[in-house]
């Protein structure tokens, strides 16, 4: 468990002419205390005394352990400083932004807030969230933009906190939890896509550990690699639910940013939606065009953890299939599956292509100057 | 002498808890007659009978049920595929049930139902044996009982199950059919014990439809996983109707999961790829990928390897027009290997009933 795979120290330096934008970075909090003010007292006096409560068997804790010796985080990231890994914005500086030539850094703040069944707390604590992300991060690194918590089993408190920061440059896409009480698409949730299409913001779903659900069809999987294996699962379920509910019909601007459950499930997934869809047109009528249409216009993917297959010239069908314009790199820094741009893709690229994949899909997505 | 293709997957059906009468001894004859006139059709929720993917248009019937009688089977699948064998898989609410001596009475009914209503009569036909896994102990029994007839050649599963298909509660199952040489066949459907999907039931048939696919990955993952074939080194496990471009990402994201966090899983000594190959076949309907012969090459060649895939038509189910029963772009050898020699290779039993 704790071999090296990788010599680092023998590692070449990064390609100085590759700038990168980085999907997915994950700040952490010192402690939770972090939080508080930005808090109102009876928030604060909650989250000292009950705290967040999601619908798991631990209390704050995922119920697998993480088969990792840093519990899902590098070990070589916690900082000098202590605290957590990624809770020290200098030593990120270092290690991650600088080292790796990060032109800018999208952060996934992976806020408690959504999975909260205390609506109201979770709705608080999604906009210290926010409030936090600004005055840690963002505005003392202006090469860090962060993503919008909203409590999305709570719409009406999640279009007040977007409408609230709407404009607001800080602030790059909202961030959602896939694993909802519902599937995403069902008509609950629809004001959120009406205020995110009219703030101009795109949706990211980052996968996430645990849910209100089984994490199968076949019910709870034992196992941590069983549970990471089905992160793939759990956004295919965003997209299949997303078209076949026709939100895109609805929503023509929405964009969807697919994020950490990598995405050679993608073609194969438009294929069979076609075929679904074209055996299913009575059932559909709100879905006017063959599924796959929507996904190639609508849905973007980080890469992070890139799929490995055994001949690595195989995930470049995977690429064309999904379109060299949709694929975002991310590390998912500081976490242990981490994907470094020297070594993540085992195949060659042009030039051309790293600048898509690398730098400049994610810019356009953003509109990151 | 050459051999015929060998349709792995066609679904008889049970016409309704009636149908299997004769095979129900006084109780459960009473118990089905006087109890349960409410619940008699048992059809899977995940097969509307009426629903487009549950039936080809040009398979169903004026009147009656597809697939419910065998001249409609003649006519639609064993004459124009010209085939050797089919293999049934009746799909019938028996294997959903909550009452596990229910369950397991109307299993065994319609398990002498296919014997003497369609295998005795029609010498190409081959059987699954049905068993409910609410009894795993129950299960093996039935399969003890049924292996003697070379005609039943592998178990029969549901994909959307009660607890992950890996888990050791199963494994009873799986001892008896590695015991008699026979695959596990894991088919699309569920117990509906659980959503499809990781966020709750979706709304429309169609999703539930493609969310089968997930369930399958799932499946595949907690069999490899909790160490099925490290324990029973002989089983094979068929997939069916579970789509099958799925498989090489799964492959792919799994086989790095497990080089992550292996340390979890001791017993499983190889990557999942390899494993899978050994032990995995898939059903060849539906394929899922588009009518260019350029990407189902190289989706082939993703899968490293001409063992896995068997010919199917799903019959009556609707996955394809015609008789276009293999996406295009195949080569010659590989055509052979999916309609015939894979066949016989994951069945023994075929061979060994051979007239």
């Amino acid at each position: 468990m704790t071999t090296a795979l990788l010599d680092r120290a023998n590692a070449p330096a990064r390609d100085a002419r590759l700038w990168v934008v980085d999907c997915d970075i994950h700040p952490a909090a010192r402690a939770r205390t972090d939080l508080m003010p930005f808090l109102s007292e009876r928030w604060r006096a909650h989250l000292a005394g009950i705290g967040p409560r999601a619908a798991q068997p631990l209390s704050g804790a995922i119920p697998w352990p993480r088969m990792n010796i840093g519990n899902g985080r590098r070990l070589d990231a916690l900082p000098p400083s202590g605290g957590p890994a990624a809770s020290d914005l200098g030593f990120m500086q270092a290690q991650h932004l600088d080292a790796n030539g990060i032109e800018y850094g999208i952060l996934q703040p992976l806020s408690a807030g959504g999975n909260t069944l205390d609506l109201e707390f979770g709705a608080a604590l999604c906009s210290a969230t926010n409030d936090w992300q600004l005055e840690a991060w963002v505005k003392p690194e202006p090469r860090l933009k962060a993503s919008l918590s909203v409590p999305q089993e709570y719409p009406e408190a999640a279009v007040r906190e977007i409408e609230r920061r709407a404009g607001d440059p800080a602030f790059a896409q909202i961030e959602l939890k896939p694993r909802t009480i519902e599937p995403i698409g069902r008509r609950r949730y629809w004001p959120i896509f009406a205020a995110a299409e009219a703030a101009g913001l795109p949706l990211s779903f980052h996968s996430a550990a645990y849910g209100p659900h089984a994490n199968s069809g076949g019910g709870w999987m034992p196992f941590y690699i069983e549970e990471h294996y089905a992160f793939a699962n759990n956004i295919q379920t965003v997209v299949t639910s997303l078209v076949m509910e026709g939100v895109f019909e609805r929503f023509a601007g929405l964009k969807v940013v697919c994020v950490e459950g990598g995405f050679a499930w993608a073609p194969t997934l438009a294929w069979r939606l076609d075929k679904v869809w074209a055996h299913s047109r009575a059932e559909l009528p709100h879905v006017k065009r063959p599924p796959s249409e929507y996904i190639r216009e609508h849905v973007w993917y980080t890469t992070q953890p890139v799929e490995e297959p055994e001949q690595p010239q195989h995930l470049r069908d995977v690429m064309d299939w999904l379109g060299w314009d949709r694929l975002m790199f991310s590390t998912d820094y500081p976490h242990w599956d981490y994907d470094d741009p020297r070594f993540a893709f085992k195949i060659r690229m042009s030039d051309a292509e790293k600048e898509k994949i690398f730098r400049g899909n994610a810019k356009a997505l953003y509109r990151l100057p | 002498m050459r051999l015929k293709p060998v349709d792995c997957d066609v679904h008889p059906a049970v016409s309704g808890t009636r149908a299997l009468l004769p095979y129900l001894d006084g109780y459960w004859s009473d118990t089905v007659q006087m109890v349960m006139p409410g619940i008699q059709q048992l059809e899977l929720n995940s097969y509307p009978p009426g629903a487009p993917l549950s039936v080809r248009p040009d398979w169903r019937p004026p009147q009656g049920k597809a697939a419910g009688d065998l001249a409609q089977l003649r006519t639609h699948v064993l004459d124009p595929f010209d085939v050797s064998f089919a293999i049934c898989n009746p799909l019938f609410g028996a294997q959903v049930l909550f009452h596990d001596y229910l369950a397991a009475a109307l299993c065994t009914a319609v398990n002498d139902w296919m014997a003497a209503e369609w295998l005795d009569r029609e010498p190409r036909l081959r059987a699954s044996i049905v068993v409910s896994t609410v009894d795993p102990d129950r299960a093996a029994d039935e399969i003890e009982r049924r292996a003697a007839d070379p005609r039943f050649v592998q178990v029969l599963l549901l994909a959307g199950s009660e607890m992950p298909l890996g888990r050791r509660y199963h494994w009873p199952i799986y001892r008896a059919a590695e015991r008699h040489g026979l695959p596990i066949g894991i088919h699309a459907g569920s117990m509906f014990r659980h959503p499809p999907t990781q966020s709750g039931f979706p709304s429309y048939l169609a999703e539930d439809y493609a969310a089968q696919a997930q369930v399958f990955a799932s499946q595949l993952s907690s069999l490899i996983a909790e160490g099925v074939f490290a324990k029973f080194p002989d089983l094979k496990v068929v997939l069916m109707e579970s789509g099958v471009t799925w498989l090489p990402g799964f492959m792919w994201r799994f086989g790095k999961d497990w080089r992550g966090v292996r340390s979890e899983v001791p017993w499983i000594d190889r990557p999942p790829a390899d494993i899978v190959r050994d032990h995995v076949r898939l059903t060849i309907q539906p394929f899922d990928a588009p009518p260019d012969p350029a990407v189902v090459q190289r989706i082939i060649e993703h899968f490293g390897s001409d063992d896995l895939l068997l010919f199917a038509t799903d019959y009556p189910h609707w996955q394809f027009d015609g008789d276009d029963a293999l996406p295009p772009g195949l080569p010659a050898g590989l055509v052979q290997k999916i309609m015939v020699d894979n066949a016989f290779d994951t069945y023994p039993r075929l061979k060994e009933s051979m007239p």
